[in-house]
């Protein structure tokens, strides 16, 4: 245990690189979320297929597959990033398929009374997005976000398998030098629990606000919609 | 550099061969996730509050902590325990036992969303407890997650290739394999990752499907 502890170096090393690739990751996915999530709620037909290819492709596809398509595939025909940039991208296009999903799910969830009454008002598309529909969206989209930032966060150790030393790696490595597998492992699960913890304490921090800000109160408790709707292979009905 | 047709025709069984173990590893992990996870709701709901949380902060450990990490541990710290299993069996305990802290959620939610009603009506009519969850509760719940629980099997499909950490021979696994033995990486990721694509896309229709079909309102 000694020997384990004592190369913390590597362990916080591996821990910044995690933290980083899921504070990148998902800035990317949250972009790609709200570009295509409005998408699919666009009065255009073409507008809507778009969602759907990038949702049902990014969707579809398993991360791993995609980083490794990225890493391995790709520059065979002539397209190179580094690593580093490859894992952002298919961390943040994948999670992003999640939460374009929520995104449109959310939007549509707001009661029609209040797109009614903005048209009645004569509020603009964008007024009427970004006064009343995202506003009230967002309280929506909030738990399910959460469970996603989460997700992404454990989908960083992907990396660990085409070279980059995140905390998986940092693991693997110690495991092999100091030959303590049961402590390695040990500490590596604790350190991903403890980077969970603090995310979720962030997301439950952002809901009370939220909530606060409609004057709404959330249940302790996910409902069945929410679990249905932050599930890694959902499909959001509708 | 072009897409070669002839290699990719080539490759084919090989892959075909690795979309086994990971329609193996798929299934079975999924048959012990489902049971697992009404094993964890049922814990929960024991009268100690002590072993409620106990379980409660059990299931959220495994749920927070990435896949791959617990690959490592099972499939090399057991060993270290005097228990020796191979690679396959190990993937198959790991990803069900991941997913199991989902389907527990999911179990936990559907309950929650019987009608309270339907309790009362239990007290009403003096059913002893077994029959309460066998014959009013269970059904019912069951009936509500159906759908949600069809979108776990195809989140855990694609998990699935996370076992090559641990050298299962599973469809990413060989396509890898084949590609390094020719350095032609381009055919055999992108078949995989239509493959993944397809298999998502028609299964995701199903889960639709399946929703319609158990919509209770």
């Amino acid at each position: 245990m000694a020997d384990v502890l004592d190369s913390y170096n590597q362990w916080l090393d591996g821990a910044w690189l995690t933290i980083q690739l899921t504070i990148f990751g998902g800035a990317v996915a949250l972009v790609l979320a709200l570009v295509f999530g409005l998408a699919g709620t666009s009065r255009h037909a073409w507008v809507r297929v778009l969602n759907r290819v990038y949702v049902e492709f990014f969707r579809g596809n398993a991360t791993l597959v995609l980083l490794y398509w990225f890493f391995y595939a790709l520059p065979l025909v002539g397209l190179r990033f580094t690593t580093m940039f490859a894992a952002i991208l298919a961390l943040g296009l994948n999670v992003g398929a999640y939460g374009a999903e929520v995104v449109r799910g959310s939007i549509n969830a707001v009661p029609k009374a209040q797109f009614e009454a903005t048209v009645a008002l004569n509020f603009t598309p964008y007024q009427r997005m970004r006064r009343v529909l995202l506003p009230q969206g967002f309280a929506l989209m909030l738990p399910p976000f959460g469970n996603l930032i989460i997700e992404l966060m454990k989908g960083t150790a992907i990396v660990s398998l085409v070279g980059l030393v995140d905390l998986t790696r940092v693991s693997k490595n110690i495991q092999g030098s100091t030959g303590e597998t049961v402590a390695a492992f040990t500490v590596v699960l604790v350190l991903y629990f403890v980077i969970a913890q603090v995310l979720q304490l962030f997301v439950r921090y952002a809901e009370r606000r939220v909530d606060r800000m409609l004057g709404r109160r959330m249940p302790t408790e996910p409902s069945l919609g929410t679990i249905a709707a932050g599930a890694p292979g959902a499909g959001v009905g509708g | 550099m072009d897409w070669d047709w002839q290699y990719s025709g080539d490759i084919l069984p090989d892959l075909l061969d690795g979309l086994r173990y990971t329609v193996i590893a798929t299934l079975a992990g999924y048959v012990i996730a489902l049971v697992l996870g009404l094993v964890w709701t049922l814990l929960r709901r024991t009268p100690s509050r002590v072993f409620n949380q106990a379980i409660r902060w059990i299931t959220e450990f495994i749920r927070s902590t990435p896949l791959i990490p617990q690959l490592y541990f099972v499939f090399f710290v057991l060993p270290a325990w005097g228990i020796t299993i191979g690679s396959l069996t190990a993937g198959i305990i790991t990803l069900g036992i991941h997913y199991s802290t989902y389907t527990a959620e999911v179990y936990r939610a559907g309950i929650a969303d019987v009608p309270k009603g339907q309790w009362e009506a239990c007290t009403a009519l003096n059913l002893p407890r077994s029959r309460v969850w066998l014959d009013v509760i269970l059904p019912q719940a069951i009936r509500r997650v159906i759908p949600t629980l069809g979108n776990y099997l195809i989140a855990m499909f694609k998990d699935s290739p996370m076992l090559l950490a641990i050298n299962v021979a599973e469809l990413l696994f060989s396509a890898y394999q084949v590609g390094s033995k020719s350095l032609q990486f381009l055919e055999p990721i992108t078949m995989v990752g239509l493959l993944f694509v397809v298999v998502s896309v028609i299964s995701s229709i199903l889960v639709r499907r399946l929703e319609r079909r158990y919509a209770t309102n």
